[in-house]
C-alpha cells in the first residue's frame, strides 16, 4: 500500500529539501516507485536539487486547478526510472492550493506509487499544514541547535493534531532525522548531543546525517547525494535511514569518510 | 588546488552550478516581462489541435528542456482515427 511521508521541520534551511531528494532517490534505487512533491509554493527548489529545473512544464497548482492532468505535470528522473517529481509553482499565489485539491492529487498518486514524499515549506502556516495534512508518516528534520529543536517540537504538536490521521484518532508515525551533524563540535560540547535531542522530543531517531561537502557538490550538479556519491558519509547515512523506514534494524552510527588509497598514502595533509 | 583535485579524484562542481543557474534564471527573468516563448508555443499548438479534434488531455504528452543555446518542446498527441471535427460538422 502507498505511504505518504512528509519531510518537515518548522525551521528553514535545516535540510528538508536535501533530505526529500536523498530519501526519495534512495527508495527509488531500492526499486520502490517514488514521487516527490514540492510544496514550497513560490520558492521551488526540489527541481534544482534533482537537476530537473529545465524540464518543468506544469506544476502542483496547475494540477490542483485542473489546468493540467497529473500525468502531464509529473517529471520522470533521467537517471532513476522509478523516481518522479511534482514541482511547486514558482509564480502563482499560495492560496491556490486547497485542502480539497491536495486531497484529490494525493489520492490519485496513491494508486500509482509506493511512496509519496512531501517536501514541506518552512514555517507553521498553511503551506506546511497542507504538506503534512494527508501524511501517514513524518520525517522531522532537526539540526543539533536550540531553535531547530524548539521548532521540531511545535511541528510534532501539529502532526498530532492537524493531520487527517490525527483527526480520525490515529497516529502519524514520526521519525527524527538529525542533519548537519558535526561530530567534532558535538564532542567538544558545542552542539546539542543526540541523546539530549531525543530526550527532549521523545520521538524515535531515523538517522544522523553528518555535515558534509558532498551535499553541496551533489546539489551543485543537480543530483541527490545518494546518487551522486553513494559511498559518501551523508549518502550512507541516508541509505541507512531508508532501510530503517522499510522496517530493517540497523545499528545507529554516524558514517565518516572512507579514506581513499591516495589520501592514506599522503597522510593527513591530503585528507 | 588542481593537485588536490587529482588526489581526491573529483571535478569541481561549482562551474556546473553556475551554468545551470544562468540558464534557469535567464528563463525565469524572461517570464516576468513577457510570456515565455516555449510556453506560448505550447499553448498555441494545443489550441490549434483542439480546433480540429477533440482530444482527451490524457493523450497529450508535453516535454520541454531549456538549454543554453536551444530549448526543445516535444508535443506528443495521440489522435484517434476519425476524430476530425469539421468532418462531423459538414457531414
Ligand atoms: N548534511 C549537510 N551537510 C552540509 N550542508 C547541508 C547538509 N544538509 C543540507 N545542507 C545545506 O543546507 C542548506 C539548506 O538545505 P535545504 O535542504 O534546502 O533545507 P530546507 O529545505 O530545510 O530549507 C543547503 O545549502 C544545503 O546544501
Ligand atoms: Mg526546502
Amino acid at each position: 500500500m502507498a505511504k505518504v511521508l512528509v519531510v518537515t521541520s518548522g525551521k528553514g534551511g535545516v535540510g528538508k529539501t536535501t533530505s526529500t531528494a536523498a530519501l526519495g532517490a534512495a527508495l527509488a534505487q531500492m526499486g520502490q516507485r517514488v514521487v516527490v512533491i514540492d510544496f514550497d509554493v513560490g520558492l521551488r527548489n526540489l527541481d534544482l536539487v534533482l537537476g530537473a529545473e529545465r524540464r518543468v512544464v506544469f506544476d502542483l497548482i496547475n494540477v490542483v486547478q485542473g489546468v493540467a492532468k497529473l500525468q502531464q505535470a509529473l517529471i520522470r528522473d533521467k537517471r532513476l526510472e522509478n523516481l518522479w517529481l511534482l514541482p511547486a509553482s514558482q509564480t502563482r499565489d499560495k492560496d491556490a492550493l486547497t485542502d480539497e485539491g491536495i486531497s484529490r492529487v494525493i489520492a490519485e498518486l496513491r494508486t500509482k506509487f509506493d511512496w509519496i514524499l512531501c517536501d514541506s515549506p518552512a514555517g507553521i502556516e498553511r503551506g506546511a499544514m497542507l504538506a503534512m495534512r494527508y501524511a501517514d508518516e513524518a520525517v522531522i528534520v532537526t539540526n543539533p541547535e536550540v531553535s531547530s529543536v524548539r521548532d521540531s517540537d511545535r511541528i510534532i504538536g501539529m502532526l498530532d493534531s492537524k493531520t487527517v490521521k490525527a483527526e480520525r484518532g490515529e497516529f502519524v508515525a514520526k521519525h527524527i532525522l538529525i542533519t548537519r551533524y558535526d561530530a567534532g563540535r558535538a564532542s567538544r560540547g558545542e552542539m546539542l548531543g543526540i541523546e539530549d535531542i531525543l530526550e527532549i522530543l521523545a520521538t524515535p531517531l531515523l538517522g544522523i546525517i553528518p555535515e558534509s561537502q558532498d551535499v553541496l557538490r551533489a546539489s551543485n550538479v543537480g543530483s541527490p547525494v545518494t546518487l551522486h556519491n553513494a559511498d559518501s558519509p551523508p549518502a550512507r547515512a541516508y541509505i541507512d535511514a531508508v532501510n530503517r523506514l522499510l522496517g530493517e534494524t540497523i545499528a545507529m552510527t554516524v558514517p565518516t569518510e572512507r579514506k581513499s588509497f591516495m589520501s592514506r598514502l599522503l597522510g593527513r595533509r591530503a585528507a | 588546488m588542481n593537485l588536490l583535485r587529482l588526489i581526491n579524484g573529483r571535478k569541481a562542481t561549482a562551474p556546473v552550478a553556475r551554468e545551470r543557474l544562468q540558464i534557469l534564471l535567464a528563463h525565469e527573468r524572461g517570464l516576468r516581462g513577457q510570456p515565455d516563448l516555449l510556453e506560448l508555443l505550447r499553448a498555441e499548438i494545443l489550441a490549434a489541435v483542439q480546433r480540429h479534434v477533440d482530444i482527451d488531455q490524457d493523450k497529450i504528452v508535453i516535454r520541454m528542456e531549456r538549454g543554453p543555446q536551444v530549448s526543445t518542446l516535444e508535443v506528443d498527441i495521440e489522435v484517434p482515427n476519425g476524430a476530425h471535427k469539421s468532418l462531423a460538422a459538414v457531414g
